[in-house]
């Protein structure tokens, strides 16, 4: 056995300040996040100069906490990883600019991490047997991936949206039928007071990809459905548009990850992203996953929002391949997977 | 005492060091690659070329604004994780203050103007006085008092502060490039455009600057450092004004 890799991590691609000391990928030590989604509620999202001025009252705080909750101090580290893309690129900036100033006082190594990659990383937090390859569905507020993993840091990505993202799609709804933002965890919970078959909302196929994704067409035919009552002097049921929009993004969801299983023969699936938290989603991959005989997995819901932890198990493994970034790390906003 | 200065509120990406009474080295680029790329490196640079052992730093002095708010805050995170990782704390040196400290034994007053966009400039107004300084008779040195606190103002609305101050002013900053043949024709007090080498930010000046506060006990911890930008989210100004005609 090796001697062990802990590396703090940080990450500030959007509305999370995050920071975090993972040891070998896999062992959290330490996860502190600290969450603006209250100041851009009123704003009814994210509004990026917002976000960047508060990544920067609190990134200080943020890893002094990270280390002190993992009872450790930089002395005792072999590197930092930082998230460098995609995002909003005046908040990657932030964490980007403090870790490589940080790498830069103590020597020790950088590693720049892409977000995705972290996503996906998260579930080898908890999940200690999962390896690639598998197939992983990354579905958040900014991204709809379908991922085949084929090694730890190798990546195809087989399916995007064309679009919205999932967790876009959600946002958009929940603003039309009043419930605000952030949409994901809002809809989820009314749904549960609904009927998912109350109304019939259209499952977008993509001609020239089948793994591809569309949420735009179901979104406008939300918005269609809550016009046409409004015209009718119809009463909205709330719950059942919800709900019924929430199993057409699912069922979109989990026939074309079921499909990507199949066709490139795995017996492993992941889950991961903001969206991946939704309990309704859990529900029907678990489902469906035991009923195929596929293995399924996910992270639990602190490490599917944005978070330092999976950066850090993101981290290890470039690590240990040897890869470093200069001081000249920039931040890249369309950063793709796969790509340095 | 030694100070790591760091400015990159403007065009301008700049690092120094400086001990006591003198500057070790400062190294300033004026050119268009992003500060995040470019900031990190001049400093590793200047550390091999003066054997900088970081540890012997006493504190980081941050140009804190006005500026670019990106740019502001690349310099802001830089200096808050140098600030963490040595355990030392910061120096916020006003970048106006930085600016005008570059002519700090000008009789006259002192104007930097940074472009602001939206027809604004960021500025202020500073005057230098000599002092008795240190236990050698005769020796002097050079106090920054602040005649106009610094804030982002119309052109014409300085000139009109300027004209009512009613003494000679030299300018400088960014902002002269926009605004030269406006001042040429409007200012109505004697004025000079700074030279090529003293009219943009320089991390020497912020550094020196940052001795006289750091001896005045003005430090702040790197946790609490956050950049003053004088301007709110283009989000919550259109808030405001909303609010303000509903």
């Amino acid at each position: 056995m090796s001697r062990d890799v802990v590396l703090l991590s940080i990450e500030s691609s959007c509305d999370e300040t995050a920071a975090a000391v993972v040891k070998n990928g896999r062992e959290v030590l330490s996860n502190v996040i600290y969450s603006q989604i209250a100041l851009h509620t009123e704003f009814g999202g994210v509004v990026p100069e917002i976000a960047s001025r508060k990544h920067i009252e609190k990134i200080n705080q943020v890893i002094e906490q990270a280390l002190s909750d993992a009872g450790m101090t930089l002395a005792d580290l072999d590197g930092i990883a930082v998230t460098y893309g995609p995002g909003l690129v005046g908040a990657l900036l932030v964490g980007v600019s403090e870790a490589k100033a940080i790498s830069f006082a103590t020597g020790l190594p950088l590693i720049g991490i892409h977000h995705i990659e972290g996503h996906i990383s998260a579930n080898y937090i908890e999940n200690k047997d999962l390896e690639p390859p598998f197939v992983c569905l990354v579905a958040s507020g900014g991204h709809s991936h379908l991922v085949v993993v084929k090694d730890y840091g190798e990546y195809e990505i087989i399916g995007r949206t064309r679009d919205d993202a999932a967790g876009e799609a959600f946002d958009k709804v929940a603003r039309a039928i009043g419930l605000g933002y952030p949409g994901g965890p809002k809809v989820d919970k009314l749904s549960k007071e609904g009927n998912p078959d109350a109304i019939s909302f259209p499952r977008a196929k993509v001609d020239e990809n089948e793994y591809d994704f569309s949420f735009s067409g179901l979104k406008s035919a939300v918005l269609n459905y809550l016009n046409a009552c409004q015209m009718k002097g119809e009463e909205v049921n709330r719950a059942d548009v919800a709900a019924s929009f929430q199993k057409a993004v699912i069922d979109v969801l989990v026939e074309h990850s079921m499909h990507a299983v199949k066709e490139f023969g795995y017996d492993k699936f992941a889950i991961a992203g903001g969206v991946a938290s939704n309990s309704s989603l859990r529900k029907a991959f678990e489902e469906r996953c035991a009923a195929e005989g596929i293995q399924f997995y996910h992270p639990s819901p602190i490490y599917c929002t944005d978070n330092a932890a999976m950066i850090g198990a993101a981290g290890y493994y470039e690590y240990v391949k040897g890869v470093r970034s200069g001081y000249d790390l920039n931040a890249v906003p369309g950063l793709k997977l796969g790509e340095r | 005492m030694k100070i790591l200065g760091i400015d990159s509120s403007g065009l301008v990406a700049s690092v120094a060091v400086a001990e006591d009474g003198v500057l070790l080295g400062e190294y300033t680029t004026n050119y268009k690659k992003t500060h995040s790329q470019t900031l990190l490196p001049m400093l590793d640079e200047l550390k091999k070329m003066i054997e900088l052992d970081l540890t012997t730093v006493d504190a980081i002095a941050i140009s804190s604004g006005p500026g670019s708010f990106t740019g502001l805050r690349i310099g802001s995170a830089t200096a808050k994780g140098l600030g963490l990782a040595l355990q030392k704390p910061l120096v916020e040196v006003p970048t106006l203050e930085g600016l005008a400290y570059n002519l700090c034994t000008s009789k006259a007053l002192v104007c930097p103007i940074m472009d602001a966009r939206r027809n604004q400039v960021y500025t202020g107004v500073y005057e230098f006085s000599e002092k008795p300084f240190g236990a050698t008779e005769g020796e002097l040195t050079y106090d920054l008092k602040v005649v106009l606190s610094q804030r982002a103002v119309d052109v014409r609305d300085l000139l009109q502060e300027l004209e009512r101050l009613d003494r000679q002013v030299i300018f400088l900053g960014d902002g002269v490039a926009v605004y030269r043949e406006l001042i040429c024709r409007e200012c109505n007090v004697p004025f000079a455009f700074a030279p090529a080498h003293l009219n943009a930010q320089r991390a020497g000046s912020v550094a020196a600057l940052a001795q006289q506060y750091y001896a005045q006990g003005k430090m702040v911890s790197a946790a609490a450092h956050q950049p003053e930008y004088l301007r709110k989210s283009q989000a919550e100004r259109e808030k405001e004004e909303r609010a303000g005609r509903g």
